[in-house]
């Protein structure tokens, strides 16, 4: 992003940030004629997330996808989704087997339900791991600036210059076969699986780091940190007790939208076969292969596809419309 | 400004540095790369010990870095494994030049291995460029000159849905309607892989042909974020002053659209342009592979899986280096097409 981006938003912000600290005065003024009380942040910011109808939709459409995959496992076990019988390989969609069946003669709908699982846990697992280090490095960052800032800057911006989906591929390579199966709960997880997770973890954090370090850069030349920091708190309670709890509105909008980006981001990977590794089903490694029959069964990818479709874009609709009911500028107004 | 241009210049020279060592660094689990060499198996052990000294791959990684980043003529490699360096280094190192040999094709420099392939990439990526361009004009424009009216709705919507396609589903999906649908209608049909079919060969008609498929994908995913950024910018222009006064001494509606609102609202378009351009060679990635297009992107995944790190880590810093001058050129540019902006 070039300088005078920045700066103008820097100002922006600064603006916003008066306009917020001259609020309660206001308030006490007016409070005298409300007859309801004053609604909470959290109340204020349902009322604007209700607004947004494409937001809402999103977010039911995403809580049917989740009992879709979580939900889906009570009609069908996973030894089914698993089970290969090559007589009824590549099957149109019928009664039977509703969305076909692939060309070892797996049910298409039991594998994208347990695909599904392991799509959705990737994508959020992944995004854990990316908040953590994009608010470590940031916090790190902003905070104490200085060498270290200029060093976790350079860092960051180093690995921003490369385009993702070649981190992503080279580093599977570098793990690939690293990790062995992991057995949780009676079922065999395959460990590309963990190996993704930490991957994409590791090759996305770097634009929350970047917006967490602009947040902590301004909020540390607040007086509550000076009263803070007189009262002899120590550094660690400042940065998670004081600062950080007051950029949660753009770590929730990224995180939101990074679980997009992780689902996509394993399904780019798998598609290109270096991702998840089967038996364990993925809806992106569901496609990997799938140009092969593209005329004589489309049905093999056009249902794992339409469900990251559908995934990637409730998310995106439920960021954008999070982005606006959280976004401190709306709220000054 | 001349001052802000070298600073920049400078300030590019350690990222890249930083850049290439975690790259290279990651190289280093690429599998091995004398298994898959060249499509020789080599079985006796004294022979691979004898290619492994003459790749260099015996040496510490820190070793490897160094001659890989400013060559090994300086000093002298032990080629014959009697512990005693004798023959000297040939290589010059990419500082000068020199991005080494490929493993996979042996003998040929990795420079001409990526030669080959970077015109086909550059066609794609500039041809979709073009298209996602004039699109996003097109429906940026219109969208900001009918706000919320029914088609700049429904263009939205559309938008929307195509920023969160994958590519694949993008390409399998025209794929499967331009190619294997249009087939089995009589329709004339698109073909769907490699630049030109093999009998007719490589005519501009053929590659043209070729193209359309894989441009198509290409543009839609970054289609949607450029229409809705020259829709933002036209609206905050049109809403300006000086429109209102264009507007008021009676000058004809498309002037003012075209001439006056345009030049400002497209600017900030070549900062997304710059910024954008190199990273389309990574979703070229994606589509290079499905499209059986012989460009870099498929180079680098064919490759990788050979475990041919010269050519990777080739490609790797080719783009490193284009986002890293593009940048500045971005920057540079915008200050030049808007006398406003100044550096220094």
């Amino acid at each position: 992003m070039p300088g005078w981006i920045r700066g103008s938003g820097m100002i922006e912000k600064k603006n916003s940030m008066t306009a917020v600290t001259a609020q309660p005065k206001v308030a006490t003024l007016i409070q005298d004629e409300l007859d309801t009380p004053p609604l909470t942040l959290g109340q204020l910011t349902w009322r604007r997330f209700r607004r947004h109808k494409m937001a809402l939709i999103g977010g039911i459409v995403l809580i049917f996808l989740f009992f879709y995959a979580f939900g889906g496992s009570l009609f069908a076990s996973e030894k089914y989704a698993n089970f290969n019988d090559t007589s009824i390989s590549m099957q149109q969609p019928s009664v039977a087997h509703p969305f076909g069946t692939d060309a070892i003669g797996r049910d298409i709908l039991a594998r994208t339900i347990y695909g599904g699982q392991i799509s959705l846990i990737i994508g959020l697992f992944a995004v854990m791991i990316e908040t953590f280090f994009g608010i470590l490095v940031g916090a790190l960052a902003g905070y104490y600036g200085g060498v270290l800032d200029n060093i976790l800057m350079r860092i960051t911006e180093a690995m921003l210059n490369i385009p993702e989906i070649f981190l992503l591929i080279v580093m599977a390579k570098f793990f690939s076969g690293k990790i062995p199966d992991l057995e949780i709960t009676g079922r065999t997880f395959s460990g590309s699986v963990v190996v993704i997770v930490v991957i994409i973890g590791a090759t996305s954090w770097m634009y929350l780091a970047r917006i967490v370090r602009a947040e902590f850069l301004s909020l540390k030349e607040n007086d509550f940190v000076l009263a803070a920091r007189a009262t002899g708190t120590s550094n660690a309670e400042i940065i998670f007790r004081h600062i950080l709890p007051n950029s949660f509105a753009p770590i929730v909008v990224t995180a939101t939208l990074g679980v997009a980006n992780a689902i996509l981001a394993e399904a780019y990977i798998s598609f290109l076969g270096l991702g998840v590794q089967p038996p364990t089903a993925t809806w992106g490694n569901m496609l990997d292969g799938a140009n092969n029959y593209l005329d004589t069964a489309p049905w093999l990818w056009f249902f794992p596809a339409l469900l990251i479709l559908l995934t990637v874009l409730s998310i995106n609709f439920l960021g954008d419309g999070l982005r606006d009911a959280l976004d401190p500028r709306s709220r000054a107004s | 400004m001349s001052r802000y241009i070298l600073r920049r210049f400078l300030q590019g020279i350690p990222l890249l540095f930083v850049i290439s060592l975690i790259l290279f660094m990651l190289m280093m689990n690429m599998g091995d790369p004398i298994a898959t060499m060249g499509g020789r198996s080599i079985v006796r052990p004294e022979e691979r010990a004898r290619l492994t000294r003459q790749l260099g791959l015996d040496k510490p990684i820190y070793v490897q870095y160094i001659y890989w980043l400013i060559g090994n003529d300086w000093t002298k490699v032990d080629l014959n494994g009697d512990g005693i360096a004798e023959t000297p280094g040939t290589r010059h190192g990419i500082l000068r030049g020199d991005f080494g040999t490929s493993l996979v094709n042996r003998g040929e420099s990795v420079v001409q291995v990526i030669g080959d392939r970077l015109p086909n990439t550059l066609l794609l990526m500039v041809a979709s460029e073009i298209v996602v361009l004039l699109g996003a004009l097109l429906v940026g424009i219109y969208s900001a000159l009918r706000q919320y009216s029914a088609l700049d709705n429904i263009l939205t919507a559309i938008l929307f849905v195509g920023y969160s396609m994958p590519i694949f589903f993008v390409a399998l999906l025209s794929m499967y309607i331009f190619s294997v649908l249009f087939k089995r209608w009589g329709l004339p049909y698109l073909p769907t892989v490699g630049m030109f079919d093999p009998p007719v060969g490589d005519t501009v008609g053929q590659v043209l042909l070729h193209m359309i498929l894989p441009v198509l994908t290409m543009s839609l995913v970054s289609f949607a974020s450029y229409s809705r950024y020259i829709r933002s910018t036209m609206l905050e222009v049109m809403s300006q002053d000086y429109i209102r006064t264009a507007r008021a001494k009676g000058l004809p509606r498309t002037t003012i659209v075209y001439i006056h609102a345009l030049k400002n609202a497209a600017l900030p378009i070549v900062t997304v342009i710059g910024l954008d351009l190199p990273f389309l060679l990574g979703g070229a990635v994606v589509t290079e592979r499905i499209f059986a297009w012989p460009g870099t992107g498929r180079l680098f995944l064919d490759y990788l899986g050979r475990g041919d790190v010269p050519v990777v880590m080739g490609i790797l810093m080719i783009i490193a280096v284009a986002v890293v001058v593009f940048q500045i050129i971005t920057d540079i540019v915008y200050a030049w097409l808007d006398p406003r902006i100044r550096y220094d």
